[in-house]
């Protein structure tokens, strides 16, 4: 399901939650009415066209005032133009400023590095008090959305492409991940759409290699914890994003290893260059090894190292 | 129409805000310039407009310092209100102090943290929309600095506060013609700009912004309809600093003891 479907939905959840609490109210950005939110609360939905700075300091201002707000606003453009309205204005006034955040990573695909967000988990994890959400499927996407709006602070969910994962309905517990598959040769750290992916390695490498699969669906506050047990009881971990391979789960989850001192990673991700091929986005990812078999390929070369 | 004696209190409260901003002004380097060309608009906003009682509430009017480098004068209008102790200001920018170069939370009456150009407006809007849903009546005030229209974010604020038709609106520019580098026209001007804020569909009143009746009339003309308000208010920089007033050097400096002596002397004349 593309992120802007799983966006949608989420403007479902949005209505039922806006019903339950009056103060809640959606920002877009050139979106139009939102199917399920605007024909039920014209009124508390403010469409702003597209001014990415001035739709966030908006938000931050209807938070400062009271308000719920969740905005809704393209990954790239959201994460990159008004970076500095989110750290400001969300950040360091604390306001409490929901962003969902569909065509996250290089789901664009063809449409050009322009609309590939690969930066914004960078960018946002160094903002004190962030909250970062990735959902691994649709529906925990709903989940993540419903987490949103009871924490306290500003909160960016990232949508990238998502598939469904059959069966699999973890209540969602932010900043905890959940472990998806045993294994203790190796551990897979995914978020969002790698986490099918990993699923998918951990049955190609089985037999062989015994993966432990994590879906790290909260990128910040990150879940220490496991990223130590990981290290500690598997000794080798790779990440895997739609993301740079700079500063993002892989950065993160270096930073928590290079303090511990334990084990040894490999990063699957964007490696420092633009995603300037015209591909579809599923050969996208294949090119730069972000899809199952270069997250297989990934694991295998680690433990043979 | 306010009558002589009320615009009489108002260019006293101005003269004592600007004798508090000389205070920082001689203890570190701050934006001083900026501070002494909107005092007189502080004054009458502080004193007169804005409806501060009910803090902590919603039900009150809010004041937004864009250009928050001229934080000084805020802090003045503070030390009038009483919620900041004059014994504070000398140790301003200091070590320990909670009056920093910038508004903060950390200081008495900080709506928003500002400081970065080109942010409350948006903040701005997105309150008055708040205030428009609650139909509480409640109005917002933004203090835009002239060479902070240079940012593009203030004009897609500028875009969207007509399209909701926020009437609960005022966006004031203290169009002091100085920006860090020089002259607004020497640098980027953005002139012509009572035009620039029609064409974005604002109601636009231009006034001399050191005429404390014409800034009171200007007020007392609010709320116009069908929309939000820009004033236009031609400053002069560090008004009120004789010999560093309308100067480059008024942005950003530190006086001596005998600019501030001499600055207090001129100040004895606000009768």
């Amino acid at each position: 399901m593309s992120g802007y479907f799983a966006a949608m939905s989420s403007a479902e959840v949005l209505a039922d939650l806006a019903e339950a609490n009056p103060s809640l109210v959606l920002v877009s950005q050139d979106f139009g009415p939102i199917g399920g939110f605007t024909a039920r609360f014209p009124e508390r939905h403010f469409d702003l066209g597209i001014t990415e700075q001035n739709l966030v300091g908006v938000a931050a201002g209807l938070a400062h005032a009271g308000k719920l707000p969740f905005v809704l606003a393209m990954a790239p453009f959201v994460s990159m133009r008004s970076f500095e309205q989110i750290r400001d204005d969300c950040g360091y006034n604390r306001n409490n400023v929901k962003i969902i955040a569909p065509f996250a990573g290089l789901e664009a695909g063809p449409w050009g590095a322009t609309h590939h967000a690969m930066e914004d988990i960078a960018l946002l994890r160094s903002i004190p008090g962030m909250t970062i959400l990735s959902p691994a499927d649709p529906n925990e996407a709903l989940r993540c959305v419903h987490a949103a709006a009871t924490i306290d602070g500003p909160v960016y969910i990232r949508l990238g492409f998502l598939s469904g994962l059959d069966g699999y309905d973890a209540e969602l517990r932010v900043g905890e991940a959940v472990t998806m598959r045993e294994g203790k040769d190796v551990t897979i750290i995914a978020t969002g759409g790698c986490v099918a992916s990993a699923l998918a390695a951990h049955e190609a490498l089985k037999g062989s290699i015994s993966a432990r699969v994590l879906n790290m669906h909260t990128l910040k506050p990150l879940d220490h914890a496991a990223v130590v047990r990981a290290a500690r009881e598997t000794g080798r971990i790779v990440t895997a994003e739609e993301h740079s391979i700079i500063g993002g789960l892989g950065g993160a989850v270096a930073e928590v290893m290079a303090e511990l001192g334990v084990g040894r990673l490999a990063r699957v991700g964007v490696r420092d260059v633009f995603c300037t091929e015209v591909e579809p986005y599923p050969e996208l990812l294949r090119i730069h090894g972000i899809d199952a078999a270069g997250i297989e390929s990934a694991a295998r070369k680690l433990i043979a190292a | 129409m306010s009558d002589a004696a009320t615009i009489l209190a108002l260019k006293r409260r101005a003269a004592a805000l600007r004798r508090h901003i000389l205070v920082p002004a001689s203890v570190y380097f701050s934006h001083l310039g900026g501070a002494m060309s909107c005092a007189d608009i502080m004054a009458a906003l502080f004193f007169h407009f804005l409806r501060l009682q009910d803090r902590g509430t919603q039900k009150r009017d809010r004041f937004l310092m864009s250009k928050g480098h001229a934080v000084t004068a805020f802090h003045a209008c503070m030390v009038e209100l009483g919620e900041i102790d004059a014994a504070e200001l000398p140790n301003s920018g200091q070590s320990g102090s909670r009056l920093g170069g910038h508004p903060t939370k950390k200081a008495p009456g900080v709506e928003f943290g500002t400081g970065s150009l080109g942010h409350a407006l948006s903040v701005a809007v997105g309150i008055a929309l708040a205030e428009q849903l609650n139909r509480s009546g409640s109005r917002t005030v933004v203090l835009l600095g002239d060479g902070e229209l240079q940012e593009g974010s203030v004009w897609e604020a500028a875009m969207s506060a007509p399209r909701f038709g926020l009437e609960n609106l005022i966006a004031i520019v203290d169009y002091n013609r100085f920006q860090a580098a020089g002259t607004i026209d020497a640098v980027m001007p953005v002139e012509p700009l009572a035009d620039k804020w029609r064409a974005f569909r604002w109601n636009v009143t231009e006034i001399d912004g050191h005429d404390m009746a014409a800034i009171v009339a200007a007020l007392e003309a609010l709320p116009a309809a069908h929309g939000p308000t820009a004033i236009i208010a031609h400053t002069v920089k560090g008004k009120g600093v004789p010999g560093v007033e309308g100067t480059g050097r008024a942005h950003y400096t530190m006086l001596t003891d005998e600019e501030v002596q001499r600055t207090l002397a001129s100040l004895e004349a606000v009768q």
